[in-house]
């Protein structure tokens, strides 16, 4: 997927810009809102996140403006603020959702995915491989023309899987980023999950390959 | 009001001393006028007469000093020390010539008040000297001052009683609008500081300027604390989220399990203080509300719809389905603030307690009662616990290993008491814990 972050700091934009990377998205970065106009106007973005507090202005301030010159772009606001009265305030200026500091990066994906589902029902980047046609946003894979629905934590080990096939991921990195920090998760439960989508991918020429002891891998098998 | 009686009856008998007293005086200096005039008139009537000296006594110098109270009056003449006439036992002062000396002496056990004056005789080869008392006792001057007294305490009972009256109607008139201010103030909810309306009395006027440039102030002073409050909480949650998105990045990229370890505990930590601030805000800010709870009529069904919306993306994180069961329309007085806060509360505990694949049902009724419930698939609340587990930072003994703040069921409670309901927790049968807000 393609994001333009609007946030002034720095430091949280390069973490959250790297954390994003890894999971093969495509992310700008703009510092101020003049800059946030620039990229609006001459780029394309699946998903806007949108800072409040900007040194030239307030991030809510500039999404009313381009809502108003009818921005369809998706928008999630990050929010320092906690009061919910400033939450709600934040969606009745048309912003589709927001994530509070400090965010779970499994959360803010997993609101763009709703978000993004609710407004368009696609993404612009549909992957297809091996006979296996997979739509990240609405959560759907197509097995040799088959649809397939997939539960949200197959969901995500398949992204994972298929944004880096040939990768050797362990249980333990596998957990990390599907289950959340505070879950205690045994590794049988990443067995299970890997066991569920192998079953769903075997008409493909996708194959989930078990090394003993290291991990699991994505393998094409032409 | 009593200091002004008080003060009244003090002022009152002041009056009262001070016109007794300036009677006396004008009183006495009535007297001693006559006696004056008496003395002197029997000392002109002094002549020497070939050596000898000769009074006689004009009959006007008696009479003037006749009183309807028939005072008595003593008299003695003496020439130089002898003793020619009238009383010997009445005392006698020297004096020089022509001078009067007045006295308030007791004689023959009456108070009488005596004139003394002396004059020099000079004859042939001859000089002496003639000194006349004359004293009168003072029933009259009594009988006079008795009555001024009289008339005075009635005068000063009249100044008391009309003083009296006039300040009880000048504070309960000041009182009156006093009330009507303090009601005023009573009445306003926690968030309004709008000035006080006019018209107010002109003699209230100093006060409700001041009041309203406190109100000013105060609104001021607030609205800095809340921009205050925004601006600390970015500048805090922005490094924090910082930390965490880079320990995310860190933690997908470091393969050594002990390092994994030590990074998955910082997220944690993160987590847990970032949660804890955030409820520990919330907590100030029911607190704050529910003094003054700013109802409006609501349908809780579309509040609480609008919260699962909005936390369906956290459940299927989890696979976990979120299931509402509600009447077609709950409409409920409250303040929505409050209530959202409460049911967001019993939602994050159900989602973070019920384990994968699991269920949470969140069901809103207007029969028998207004009851909004939230129940998980996780291990329940500890029995033994159930009457604890809502008090201020205590934690299920099962909880370890989750993060939380032991402040959820706390403001969860706190709404529904501000509103005058309960919250009622159990576990259910097949197992997992209920939330259950009565209102």
């Amino acid at each position: 997927m393609k994001f333009l972050l609007v946030e002034d700091n720095k430091e949280l934009a390069n973490a959250i810009s790297s954390r994003m990377r890894i999971d093969g998205h495509v992310i700008e970065h703009a510092e101020n809102l003049r800059d946030a106009t620039a990229y609006i106007e001459t780029g394309d973005y699946d998903l806007i996140l949108l800072d409040i507090m900007l040194p030239d202005g307030d991030g809510r301030t500039f999404l009313r403006k381009h809502r108003a010159r009818g921005m369809g772009t998706p928008v999630i606001i990050l929010t320092a603020r906690s009061q919910i009265s400033d939450r709600i305030n934040s969606l009745d200026l048309g912003a589709d959702d927001y994530v509070t500091k400090p965010f779970d990066h499994a959360e803010l994906e997993a609101r763009c995915r709703a978000v993004l589902r609710r407004k368009s029902g696609k993404s612009q980047t549909v992957i297809e491989t091996g006979g296996v046609v997979f739509d990240p946003v609405a959560g759907l894979i197509s097995v040799r023309g088959e649809t397939v629905n997939l539960r949200n934590r197959e969901l995500r080990l398949l992204e994972i899987l298929i944004n880096a096939p040939g990768q050797v991921f362990s249980k333990q990195k596998l957990a990390d980023r599907l289950f959340s920090y505070d879950e205690d998760v045994s590794e049988n439960a990443i067995e299970v999950y890997i066991g569920r989508l192998r079953k769903h991918l075997n008409p493909s020429d996708l194959k989930i390959t078990t090394l003993r002891g290291i991990g699991y891998r994505l393998d094409h098998e032409s | 009001m009593f200091t002004l009686i008080g003060g009244t009856a003090i002022l009152a008998l002041l009056l009262f001393f001070a016109i007794r007293n300036y009677a006396v005086q004008v009183a006495q200096s009535a007297q001693d006028n006559i006696l004056g005039a008496s003395v002197t008139s029997i000392l002109d009537a002094a002549v020497i007469w070939d050596g000898v000296v000769e009074i006689d006594i004009p009959y006007a110098s008696f009479s003037m000093l006749s009183t309807p109270m028939d005072d008595r009056v003593f008299y003695a003449i003496y020439q130089d020390e002898t003793f020619l006439s009238g009383y010997p036992d009445l005392l006698i002062t020297q004096t020089k010539d022509r001078d009067i000396s007045f006295q308030t002496i007791t004689h023959q056990g009456e108070l009488v008040r005596v004139a003394t004056a002396s004059r020099t005789l000079i004859g042939k080869d001859k000089r002496t000297q003639i000194r006349v008392a004359l004293a009168q006792t003072q029933d009259a001057l009594s009988g006079t001052l008795d009555q001024i007294s009289q008339n005075a305490a009635l005068f000063v009972t009249g100044f008391f009683a009309l003083a009296t009256l006039l300040s009880f109607w000048a504070t309960s008139a000041t009182i009156g609008q006093l009330k009507r201010l303090t009601n005023s103030v009573t009445r306003r909810g926690p968030q309004d500081l709008s000035p006080f309306e006019k018209p107010v009395p002109l003699e209230m006027l100093p006060l409700v300027v001041s009041l309203n440039s406190l109100m000013a102030r105060l609104d001021h002073s607030l609205s800095q604390s809340e921009e205050f409050i925004a601006e600390a909480a970015h500048r805090v949650r922005t490094p924090l989220a910082t930390v965490r998105s880079y320990a995310e990045a860190t933690l997908q990229r470091v393969d050594k399990e002990e390092n994994r370890q030590a990074i998955r505990s910082m997220i944690r930590a993160i987590d847990e203080s970032s949660r804890a601030a955030g409820q520990l805000l919330d907590h100030a800010m029911i607190t704050f509300r529910a003094d003054h709870l700013e109802r409006q009529n609501i349908d809780l069904v579309a509040l609480v719809n609008e919260l699962v919306t909005r936390l369906t993306p956290i459940a299927e994180m989890k696979d976990l389905s979120l299931r509402l069961q509600c009447d077609e329309q709950v409409l409920f007085s409250c303040d929505p603030i409050l209530i959202q806060n409460a049911v967001r509360n019993l939602l994050d505990n159900a989602l973070k307690y019920s384990p994968s694949d699991g269920t949470v049902d969140v069901f809103v009724t207007a029969t028998p009662s207004i009851r909004i419930g939230v129940c998980d698939s996780g291990k329940g609340f500890p029995e033994a616990e159930l009457d604890t587990l809502a008090t201020r930072f205590s934690r299920g003994s099962n909880a370890e290993g989750t993060i939380g703040s032991g402040l959820g069921l706390t403001i969860a409670l706190d709404v529904a008491t501000a509103h005058g309901g309960s919250l009622q927790l159990s576990n259910r049968p097949e197992g997992g814990a209920c939330a259950l807000l009565l209102l």
